[in-house]
């Protein structure tokens, strides 16, 4: 039996998630404000990092030290990223600490000081930002091809562009504080030790009087799926290659990240086995399921050495066409088997339980026990799979190549 | 939580804290070789030979290996460094059997020639992908001048040249001798069914041939240096640092990590707030790490390249600073906050006991429960500090900087 989720939505939209744990010392939060990339207005790209990096200098009654001098005395191991659709502040820390951290946190979305006089630091800090994935080709290239896979406003990178943050001033920031910080649309996850409803009260008593405007999804507006070859002088090449897939909340998702399971995660699987195992093409070869709240897609990455490129984008992108030929039985006992163990052990960490029941709220406004997700997988068939992957065939890919030479693609597979 | 022990007759050990709680098991073999046990001509071979590991045995293929792991869902992998090479899986503890059983079989690899050259393409391709990842190459190189002439100075990779003429023979005798039984630790954290293990390991390594695998493990002298690597299409400026420090069976490796968290903590430390805080670099921190005979502090810095010259500056000032007037009982209390928070997360998993555990065998044949690690960081004293300040000061380094830059002057 997996531990039980509760949720309490407050007045003004927060939503509270909580997934307490038996066997753990430590609580952990995730908390998604609606501030991600796609609410950036088109020539601020990195608005929404810098806005969290100057979040995150001073909160209410604390300057920028005092902030982290708590955080730190509070033992809270922490992270903020910026995605498409959200900014996430997320934290773990010995279960007694939980409540003072969350009021800090509080604190960050309700009173940041924002700072005027620590704005050019925050820019410098998100410019380099900018300048070590130049130094990443690996993560160079993936980060491309999400920005040429999906239709604007998704899929534009985290760290914005150099001239974009260059541009910024602290009016825009604080505009998009503004706007962007809002009740609605916010989600809590909390998971670990922790009494529900003392939590409740808590995060009730931090939330009140917090007033904003509802939450509207952005607008889509280009098309995506645009190929292109990167000019770059390296040792090797970096393949990136997306194709369509259907979201987390459609039914079928179990079906689609069971078929990208059986390509990639675990070393028998079909890419590793064919790229790196049989032909030695590369250390480095995945497929991962990527979902934003209405699209998914799968993004698979291969690095190889330039004059091995061309060969390894033929047989990747061949092992991609060939699972619409469908799967093997065996393949997907397997997947069950990783997949299955990856559910108990989630349950040895509250950061990626936290993690998970905010995101599946986002996703889905609800959160999957563990135990409907084990369903779910044992309701999986090849015969599933298979029906699936005749109506999703992987086709028409967006291919981004990053390396000195670019390379061919076959004819009728773009 | 209970910690036993066994030893088989052959001389490999058996050691598990066992957690009846635990969701899962976490199963591991650490074996006692690495970078610091090569000759300049096999640089590279420990980090080649776990790969070999993976590439089957006499009764299996290394695709049955891949397989077999992912049946069982098994969370695996290995990983080389100066003095060890570890292979461990995570799985479900109802195949706690079936996962020694295959542990233990890929311990005996077959070495076989082909697989061998087709694995040695992927370790150059592993090189090469780093070589596109700067600092790679001025880690190696800030090792080698610091440690000169020490074991400890070698390359844990290897070179695209020592990979590239590797032959099989020499990978085949390196592994006889340092895969003695003897040489090897069986560790397991979770929920362990020791009687089980030992009984199985029995079976699966008592008939492993024992032979002797010495090593040298002297202190390494200390050596000072600067220099400056130019890479060209390097974005950012990147500077290593090296200084000694207490080694892995000094009591003083607690102040050591104490004051590595204070100094050059990824949040909070004294380089966070000259450095990082106020956008001057984008990474600038300090770590200590231990080795059998010696250690050492790590610095790490990266920024724009027009600013390498004053942040390695202002880094050196910060080191005067702490080794002239100590860390204050505020910043010990502050980082004693963290690590304790740091000791307890990464203790939820099985997998982060696996690796305290097998660390503190290997290293000292001693077991070290979470409370041990506890009470050792909370007995730290300020005083402590300083002392462990004198006898390896931070500002005596050995430095390398990679990037675009022409030249990067030394700090005075």
């Amino acid at each position: 039996m997996s531990d039980p989720i509760l949720s309490h939505t407050f007045a003004e939209g927060v939503v509270l998630v909580g997934e307490p744990m038996e066997g753990v010392e430590s609580a952990a939060f995730t908390v998604r404000v609606p501030a991600g990339t796609a609410y950036e207005p088109v020539d601020r790209g990195g608005l929404s990092s810098l806005t969290c990096e100057l979040a995150l200098r001073g909160a209410g009654p604390r300057d920028s030290r005092q902030f982290v001098t708590e955080l730190d005395n509070l033992g809270v191991e922490r992270d903020a990223t910026v995605s498409d659709a959200h900014t996430s502040f997320s934290g773990a820390t010995l279960a007694r600490n939980l409540f003072p951290a969350l009021a800090i946190y509080a604190d960050v979305l309700r009173r940041p000081r924002l700072p005027a006089d620590q704005l050019e630091a925050a820019r410098s800090v998100t410019l380099q930002e900018v300048s070590s994935v130049e130094d990443d080709p690996a993560q160079k290239v993936m980060l491309e091809l999400r920005h040429r896979h999906f239709p604007e406003p998704w899929g534009r990178p985290s760290q914005g562009r150099r001239a974009s943050l260059e541009a910024i001033d602290l009016d825009q920031v604080r505009a998009h504080f503004q706007r962007r910080y809002q009740p609605s649309g916010t989600i809590i996850g909390i998971a670990g030790r922790f009494d529900w409803k003392a939590l409740v009260d808590h995060v009730g008593r931090l939330c009140d009087g917090w007033k904003g405007q509802p939450h509207e999804e952005p607008p889509e507006r280009a098309s995506g799926r645009q190929s292109e070859h990167l000019a770059q002088d390296s040792n090797q090449t970096q393949i990136g290659i997306a194709y369509v897939s259907v979201p987390y909340r459609d039914p079928d998702y179990f079906q689609a990240w069971g078929s990208v399971g059986v390509l990639s995660g675990g070393m028998s699987s079909r890419l590793f086995t064919e790229v790196r195992e049989k032909r030695g093409l590369c250390y480095s070869v995945y497929a991962v399921h990527q979902s934003l709240r209405d699209r998914g897609s799968v993004l698979c990455y291969a690095g190889t050495s330039s004059e091995r490129a061309q060969e390894t984008l033929d047989v990747t992108l061949k092992e991609l066409s060939r699972l619409a030929d469908g799967i093997e039985a065996e393949e997907l006992d397997r997947l069950k088997a990783r997949i299955k163990s990856a559910l108990v052990m989630q349950q040895e960490s509250s950061s990626a339980r936290s993690a998970a029941i905010a995101r599946d709220w986002y996703y889905l406004g609800r959160v999957r026990t563990l135990d409907e997700v084990s369903a779910l997988v044992d309701a999986l068939s090849r015969d599933s799979i298979n029906a699936f992957l005749t109506r999703h065939p992987p086709g028409r890919f967006t291919i981004v190549t990053l390396g000195p030479q670019p390379l061919e693609v076959p004819v009728g597979v773009s | 939580m209970e910690f036993r022990e066994s030893v088989l007759a052959n001389g490999l050990e058996v050691v598990a804290e066992c957690n009846p709680q635990a969701h899962s098991t976490a199963l591991g073999f650490f074996v006692k070789t690495g970078a610091r046990d090569e000759q300049p001509d096999l640089a590279g071979v420990s980090h080649f030979l776990e790969h070999m590991v993976f590439k089957g045995t006499a009764r299996r293929t290394a695709d049955d290996v891949n397989r077999e792991f992912d049946e069982m869902g098994a969370h695996y992998n290995a990983f080389t460094s100066e003095e060890k090479t570890v292979y461990y899986a995570a799985v479900l503890p109802e195949y706690q059997d079936r996962a020694l059983e295959l542990l233990a079989d890929i311990m005996r690899p077959a070495l076989r020639e082909q697989d061998f050259n087709t694995e040695r393409q992927v370790i150059l391709e592993e090189i090469q992908m780093y070589q596109d990842q700067p600092p790679f190459g001025a880690d190696d190189r800030c090792k080698a001048a610091h440690f000169a002439g020490h074991p400890l100075g070698h390359s844990v990779l290897g070179t695209l040249e020592s990979v590239g003429r590797l032959p099989v023979a020499a990978m085949r005798e390196y592994f006889e001798r340092r895969y003695s039984p003897a040489n090897i630790a069986l560790v397991a954290a979770g929920r362990v069914d020791f009687d089980a293990l030992v009984l199985l390991a029995q079976q699966h390594c008592g008939d492993w041939r024992r032979l002797e695998a010495p090593r040298r493990v002297d202190p390494a002298p200390l050596h000072t240096g600067f220099e400056c690597m130019r890479k060209e299409g390097v974005t950012q400026q990147y500077g290593l640092q090296i200084a000694s420090g207490p080694s892995a069976t000094d009591a003083d490796r607690f102040a050591a990590k104490l004051l590595a968290t204070v100094v050059g903590d990824d949040s909070g430390s004294r380089l966070f707030w000259s450095l990082v805080d106020p956008g001057l670099a984008e990474h600038a921190s300090l770590g200590h790490y231990d080795y059998l005979g010696t250690g050492m502090y790590l610095t790490y810095l990266s920024c724009a390249p027009d600013q390498a010259a004053s942040n390695l500056q202002r880094i050196l000032d910060v080191y005067r600073e702490v080794e002239a007037r100590g860390v204050s009982e505020q910043e010990l209390a502050q980082a004693k906050n963290k690590i304790n928070s740091r000791v307890v997360l990464s203790s939820e998993r099985p997998r982060g006991r696996l690796f305290n555990l097998g660390a503190n065998w290997t290293n000292r044949r001693e077991y070290r429960s979470i409370k041990d690690d506890l009470d050792a960081v909370d007995a730290v004293t300020v005083a402590q500090i300083a002392a462990v300040l004198a006898k390896y000061p931070l500002s005596q380094a050995t430095t390398v900087t990679i990037g675009s830059a022409e030249s990067v002057p030394a700090p005075t």
